[in-house]
């Protein structure tokens, strides 16, 4: 016990320290193929999201996060441009088409090509303690 | 004060033109960084016509977007000539979606958009006609104006 009018500091259960991934150890664990911005691989990513609509993304992504989608057409990247997503990952073994690696390229956008299915890529990223990076709002906001 | 118009800007969207669709919103959107708009509100404004934008490309002949930014507010006007909308409150939910196969293969027909624009916007107003168009009107205020 302590001593009489001593303050004892309660430690708190901390949350556990932010994980931060560079592209490059994204790129490993998911066993990616880089089909754009294979010079900005140290590029740090503090968080993900995952959606095949776009709609989707812009409403619940945060600024400077990764996307993992299956969608491949240029409209992926504009959203990502839009939304301000720092690097995209096409999964399942879905290769984006011309016109999006193009806009990519323009935008200075990664594009990373994984093999794995949705499911597994997000698990492994998750387990790896990256954080989600999507609001979450309440029904009646 | 607030007449201090900075942009006044006038884009035709074509129905129908995936291609092209969004083109409209990533060109403001690059347009209002370079001006040095706060990230906040250049990142709402992009969300906002581009949720517009796509959908006059799906639902809609033709449309135009007005844009007027003064350092306090931006508005936004986008007029299409389209099939309408029977039941603007059904539109307005989350989920709700007329959106055929096709455009859902796209990435589309979350049912998002509208509620998307509403959500990022200071002000939003939506008029239709079933078999003539659709016009929304967006106001995002930018800021105090203390910057210039
Ligand atoms: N400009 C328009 N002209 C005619 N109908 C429209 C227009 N905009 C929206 N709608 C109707 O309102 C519905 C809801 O629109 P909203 O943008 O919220 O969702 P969506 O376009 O179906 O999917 P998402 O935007 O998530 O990709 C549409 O499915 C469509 O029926
Ligand atoms: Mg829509």
């Amino acid at each position: 016990m302590a001593p009489k009018g001593e303050v004892v500091e309660v430690k708190k259960k901390s949350e556990p320290a932010p994980v931060i991934l560079t592209l490059r150890e994204v790129k490993e664990i998911l066993g990616c193929e880089v089909l754009v911005g294979k010079e900005q691989l140290g590029m740090e990513i503090w968080g993900a999201c995952a959606a095949d609509l776009m709609s989707d993304v812009l409403a619940f992504s945060i600024p400077d996060s990764l996307l993992l989608t299956g969608l491949v057409n240029a409209q992926s990247v504009r959203t990502a441009d839009v939304a301000e997503i720092k690097a995209l990952v096409y999964i399942r073994g879905k290769r984006p088409n011309a016109g999006a690696l193009q806009l990519a390229q323009e935008k200075g956008i990664p594009v990373l090509a994984s093999e794995l299915t949705m499911y597994e890529a997000c698990g492994r990223l998750y387990l790896r303690g990256l954080k989600s990076a999507a609001t979450i709002r309440s029904k009646n906001e | 004060m607030s007449d201090d118009s900075l942009l006044d800007l006038e884009f035709e969207i074509i129905g129908g033109d995936f291609n092209q669709a969004g083109r409209v919103s990533t060109k403001l959107k690059s347009i209002l960084k370079e001006i040095g708009f706060d990230a906040q509100v250049v990142r709402r404004v992009a969300i906002s016509t581009y949720e517009a934008e796509i959908n006059v490309v799906m639902y809609a002949r033709r449309g135009v977007l007005r844009f007027k930014a003064s350092p306090q507010k931006i508005v936004i006007i986008i007029e299409d000539e389209g099939q309408g909308i029977e039941d603007i409150e059904e539109a307005m939910k989350e989920g709700y979606s007329t959106a055929t196969d096709e455009m859902r293969e796209m990435g589309f027909g979350a049912g998002m958009g509208l509620p998307n624009i509403k959500r990022n916007s200071d002000q939003f107003e939506i008029t239709s006609e079933v078999g003539k168009g659709t016009r929304l009107e967006v106001t995002i205020i930018a800021g105090d104006g203390s910057k210039s």
